[in-house]
This record gives structure tokens, C-alpha cells and sequence, in this order.
């Protein structure tokens, strides 16, 4: 996928902030246009872009959906360490270096016909978005569709809104759970593998797309494949440590892959065995 | 009554695969109860007699904390609430408030525990599938301690 990208590959092209919102506390998310005015580039959900913040470094962040005219690239950004925070920081009409879009995607078009579980953790949530988006999009090429998202507390839920609309919706099911909450929360409390084991689902024709911390996600697809669901159909997507996003550098290596360029997104059978080891 | 009890307690999760003669003792011992949003079911330090079988609705387990009570878990449908009554000293551990409308099961431990003393079978029967049960919770507990959305892998 690099090679097709020509110098988009390892030459960051500036981008402008065109719109900047606070989703939560420490996490902002940022709608980017190229800064020449040209049609910028179109991810796949799932893939991720290098961002640059000058001055500070450059950091892997997926995107989170496309702005609804489609010319804005959207990025949300969680404040934890140098580089993202200076791009939490950026204000609208800074400027931004770009590399991208990387990675491989969540297979929405070719697990239409299945039902879907999504599986969500905290800023999990983000890559995912795009996928639900699609899905939502083309609703009736699907299956149950059933989003399950878990974080850490009320405070915590990552678009808010959006997940109430989802909610409100009467083809698809949201189930929210917190690690803990005062007593003002009626809501679900508890680690979202339990929402899995709650739900029925046709476990031979139910794709998952499941999307959180590393271990969040060897849980779930643990309870997943409990529930019956194989594991070449249940979708993962890894955070590594993603520096040259193009399979050079090594950074990244999760045994004999590259997470920059053989995932972010992996069909959980290539990577169950790695997922055990805490070494790697 | 008693026989839908039989009929509700037969086709609870908990009790799947429970053989009649053991399902005919818990009839006995069991209680259909309602709880509205709010009510407290159990109170930490109490005396621990019962445990419920979540029918339909939602229960928050709560403990104390400096800024009033938390949740650090939510029971629903099919769920098992309640193992202080197994063991000494009977005390029940958490508080145990119904969030919404709560329809459940209730079991009289104490008797139960008088009927272990001679029925080891059944004793073996519903230990087994307790301490399945705290297993999970237990392991569900380890994921929630390690706050696994707090922050990101490499800091950057």
C-alpha cells in the first residue's frame, strides 16, 4: 500500500485545522483539510495517518470518520505524552504534517450479508467509528447489528451524541458499560467481555470488529470464540508503536508482522498465537 | 405458585441442567420479589440469608467510597446476585440497590445451608456453579483494577 502512495509515503503534506472540538477531557478531535485546497486523500476505516506536529514529533492516529461534506480528514486525540499533546493544542487554521492513509481496514464490504458485533473500548471507539458509519450506511446489506462499548466511567463516554442517535435507532443495538460509576449512573457497569456474553447472536454467520486496549481485545475474542464465533471472523485492530508507518524501521514488529503495514486491522487467527505472548 | 416458581427457577440460567429432585428443594426455599428503582436490596454488614436470581431489570453492587457510593459492577437478567450467605461469617459484602424496575428470585441461604449439612449433593451442585460464577466476577474484577482505558501504550 506505500508503495502506491508515492512521496505521500515518507513526505508529510501540511494540512489545516479547520475545525477543533473537545470530546472529552485530554482528548480533542481534529477535522484536517490539505492545505493546498486540492482534494486530500480518502481512508479505508481503519486505516490510520502520521501526524506531525512541527516542532514536536509525529505520532500514529487512526481516523475517526470523515467530515459529512467528505473533504475533512477527522482525527480524535487522546493528550498523552509531547507530540499529541501540541496537537490537542493546535488551534483552527495551524497547520499539521500529514503522511497517509496507512494500514489495512476493517472488511465492511465483504462481511455485508453477516451480523456484525462491534466490540469497543475507550478510544477504541474511534477507529471503529468509520466502519459503524459504513455499515450504518448500507443497513440493510446486514445482518443484527450490535455495538458494544465499554470505558471507564460515565464521564468517559466517547461521542456522546453520536451513541445516543445510534442508540435511538431501531436497527441497531448499543450496549454502554463503565468500569465504575456513583449511583447517579442506571447504566451497565462492568468490563465490556460481559456485554458479549450477554447477547445472542447466530454465532456462523456473526463477523466482530473488535477495537480497545490489548488485553480488552484477547478477552473479548476469547468470549467471542466462546460464544462461537471463529476466530477468522472476528477482526482486531493493534496499537503499536507506529514510527515510519511503512514497514522499514522495524518499530512495530509484532512477531513476523509489521503492524504499520500488515494491519493495524488483522483477522484475530493471524495473531491469536502472538497475542498470548506478553513479550512481544 | 409453586409450580410457576418451579417452572422460572428451571429455566434460569443458574439452574440449567439442575436435577428435578435438587430444583424441588429450592422451590421451597425460593420467593418471587420485586424491587423498584432506588430500593436497597442488600446492605453491606447485614446478615447475609439470601440470593436472588435476576430476572428482568438491572442491579447496582455498590461499595462505599469518600465520595459516596460507587458501583463497581451492574447485574441484569439471568445473573446471580449473593454468596456471603455460604460463607462465614454470613455478612453480607456489598450493598446492593436495584437501578430500575427489578423482578427476581429470592433463596433463603440459611435454609439452604441447614440442607447442605445433609444433601451433599446439593451442596456440591450449587457450590460448583457458584464458584463459577465468582470466578468470572473475580476475573471480570482484574480487568476493571488494571483501568485498561486509561491511557495509551507508548506515551507519545
Amino acid at each position: 500500500m506505500a508503495a502506491d502512495m508515492g512521496p505521500a509515503a515518507t513526505l508529510p503534506l501540511p494540512y489545516v485545522v479547520t475545525r477543533r472540538r473537545r470530546e472529552l477531557r485530554g482528548t480533542y478531535t481534529l477535522e484536517l483539510e490539505p492545505a493546498s485546497g486540492e482534494g486530500g486523500v480518502s481512508p479505508a476505516p481503519g486505516q490510520f495517518n502520521m501526524l506531525y506536529a512541527f516542532g514536536s514529533g509525529e505520532v500514529p492516529i487512526s481516523v475517526s470518520g470523515l467530515a459529512s461534506d467528505g473533504t475533512a480528514l477527522v482525527h480524535t486525540i487522546r493528550d498523552v505524552g509531547p507530540v499529541t499533546k501540541a496537537l490537542c493544542g493546535l488551534k483552527v487554521g495551524e497547520t499539521v504534517g500529514l503522511r497517509g492513509p496507512f494500514g489495512t481496514s476493517w472488511p465492511v464490504d465483504s462481511i455485508e450479508g453477516n451480523d456484525v458485533v462491534i466490540v469497543a473500548g475507550g478510544l477504541g471507539l474511534a477507529p471503529l467509528r468509520p466502519a459503524i458509519r459504513q455499515v450504518l450506511e448500507h443497513r440493510q446489506n446486514f445482518g443484527r447489528v450490535v455495538l458494544l462499548y465499554g470505558t471507564r466511567t460515565p464521564e468517559d463516554i466517547l461521542f456522546r451524541a453520536e451513541l445516543q442517535r445510534w442508540r435511538g435507532r431501531f436497527d441497531l443495538d448499543v450496549e454502554v458499560t463503565v468500569d465504575s460509576a456513583d449511583s447517579s449512573w442506571s447504566g451497565d457497569v462492568g468490563v465490556v467481555t460481559r456485554l458479549i456474553s450477554r447477547e445472542q447472536f447466530d454465532p456462523l454467520n456473526t463477523v466482530a470488529l473488535v477495537c480497545g486496549p490489548e488485553i480488552m481485545i484477547r478477552f473479548a475474542a476469547q468470549e467471542l470464540e466462546n460464544k462461537g464465533v471463529a476466530t477468522e471472523d472476528i477482526y482486531v485492530s493493534l496499537e503499536r508503536n507506529m514510527k515510519c508507518a511503512v514497514g522499514f524501521c522495524g518499530h512495530c514488529q509484532f512477531g513476523s508482522f509489521f503492524v504499520c503495514k500488515d494491519g493495524p486491522v488483522f483477522s484475530y487467527d493471524r495473531i491469536k498465537r502472538l497475542a498470548g505472548i506478553s513479550e512481544v | 405458585m409453586t409450580r410457576s416458581l418451579h417452572r422460572v427457577l428451571g429455566s434460569h440460567p443458574f439452574f440449567e441442567g439442575l436435577p428435578e429432585r435438587h430444583l424441588e428443594i429450592l422451590v421451597g426455599c425460593a420467593s418471587n420479589r420485586v424491587y423498584y428503582g432506588g430500593d436497597v436490596i442488600l446492605r453491606q454488614g447485614d446478615d447475609a440469608t439470601e440470593f436472588f436470581l435476576i430476572r428482568h431489570g438491572r442491579v447496582a453492587i455498590e461499595i462505599p467510597s469518600p465520595g459516596g457510593p460507587r458501583t463497581i459492577q451492574s447485574l441484569g437478567p439471568g445473573e446471580v446476585m449473593g454468596w456471603s450467605w455460604m460463607a462465614k461469617p454470613y455478612r453480607d459484602r456489598f450493598d446492593a440497590r436495584a437501578t430500575e424496575l427489578s423482578r427476581v428470585i429470592a433463596l433463603d441461604g440459611k435454609c439452604l445451608r441447614d440442607k447442605f449439612e445433609s444433601d451433599h449433593e446439593l451442596a456440591y451442585e450449587l457450590l460448583r456453579r457458584f464458584v463459577g460464577v465468582i470466578a468470572g466476577r473475580l476475573d471480570n474484577a482484574h480487568l476493571q483494577l488494571q483501568d485498561l482505558y486509561g491511557s495509551a501504550s507508548d506515551g507519545r
